[in-house]
């Protein structure tokens, strides 16, 4: 447990927290290397299937950075996200993960300081839960 | 379409836990669009019992499969390869596709992994409303399109009842008036002598309530 270092996947929409990662990179902000990006064209493109595939395959925990409220370059997929990750999160309490472990977040192309913050929290958080009940049962 | 709903995943794993195989199926038809049985259901399904079992320290195999339609025996022969490797069948559609499985496979155990809800539409994206009761004889062309019998609590053929307030049922504030929006539509259509005539009661014998019902073409059936 001591030496746990979680696997977190993080889905980041091209138009905001991709960039702000992009962003927090030429800054040299520090952020964990637990953070797997996966970039896709809109968070509300991620799919309940993506999310709990994540799970399955071993992810300690698994965020959706999507764009502000109000500023989803497709109208309104980052809210469609945050709806489905809602719904996601009832479904691992029913399997039997803590739901805190699926996030739903939002940050602009020009966060790149958040970006870094928000990666450093998850990974505190997801690192104080320890491993998924499923990675656990696996090992 | 036909409605349905996923049952509580507890429920799922009790009906399957005698089994280490099963073939979970979908169906590419309402259950799809109604976003409770099609192929992607399927997969966060089988995703979730793999995880709940890996937990609980047990394992199943898991074959997943979506059929186009699972009511129609042609597509459920399609299984026939596939279906001596399963212990038993969990079907994703509702419960017609449910009861065609059965049917066919005499010897699999089959469970339902959906409850099968109405027959109903959708009223924006992820709603969907009761439309239809099945009563066998349709009234909607003297109702302006829309059912008494589907949208009334009542079922009331003349006209709405004393519950109704500004176009609102007493039995919820999200819930029309039919005969309101009956009263409306046929105002809109410039149709409101058909309003004034008093249907009379209706006979509900083809609406079933004498075993299953049955339709035979005779042109078509073999």
């Amino acid at each position: 447990m001591k030496d746990f270092e979680p696997v977190i996947v993080a889905f980041c929409c091209h138009y905001c927290a991709y960039t702000a990662a992009d962003m927090a990179g030429s800054k040299r902000l520090f952020y964990p290397s637990n953070v797997k990006i996966i970039r896709v064209p809109c968070s509300g493109k991620v799919d309940s299937l993506h999310i709990i595939k994540a799970f399955e395959k071993g992810a300690d925990g698994v965020y959706v950075a999507g764009c502000l409220e109000g500023d989803c370059h497709f109208k309104n997929g980052n809210d469609k996200a945050a709806k489905k990750v809602a719904h996601m999160s009832k479904y691992l309490e029913e399997i039997g993960i803590e739901p805190e472990r699926l996030e739903m977040v939002r940050m602009s192309a020009g966060m790149g300081e958040r970006f870094a913050q928000v990666a450093s929290e998850i990974t505190d958080k997801i690192r104080k839960l320890g491993p998924s009940p499923i990675k656990a049962a696996a090992a | 379409m036909i409605t349905a709903e996923r049952k509580p995943l507890e429920e799922i794993l009790a009906y399957i836990k005698p089994f280490k195989r099963i073939l979970l199926l979908g169906c590419n038809e309402c259950v799809t669009v109604c976003a409770a049985g099609g192929r992607k259901e399927v997969g966060v399904l089988a995703s979730g019992i793999q995880m709940s079992m890996l937990k609980n320290g047990t394992s199943i195999e898991i074959r997943e499969h979506t059929l186009e339609r699972q009511c129609d025996p042609e597509y459920v022969e399609e299984l026939l390869p596939m279906i001596d490797s399963a212990d038993a069948v969990l079907s994703m559609a509702c419960g017609c596709g449910v009861q065609q499985l059965a049917t066919r496979f005499k010897d699999k155990p089959v469970f339902p992994a959906v409850n099968t809800k109405f027959m109903g539409g959708s009223d924006r994206h992820g709603v969907w409303t009761e439309r239809c009761q099945g009563c066998g004889d349709c009234l909607l062309g003297l109702t302006g399109g829309i059912c008494p019998i589907a949208k009334c609590a009542k079922q009331l053929m003349n006209g709405p009842c004393g519950g109704s307030a500004r176009g609102v049922c007493e039995i919820g504030e999200d819930v029309d008036c039919a005969w309101h929006l009956i009263w409306e539509r046929l105002k809109a259509l410039d149709l409101t002598e058909q309003y004034l005539e008093i249907m009379p009661a209706k006979d509900w014998r083809p609406g079933g309530g004498s075993g299953p019902r049955k339709i035979i073409r005779e042109d078509l059936a073999e």
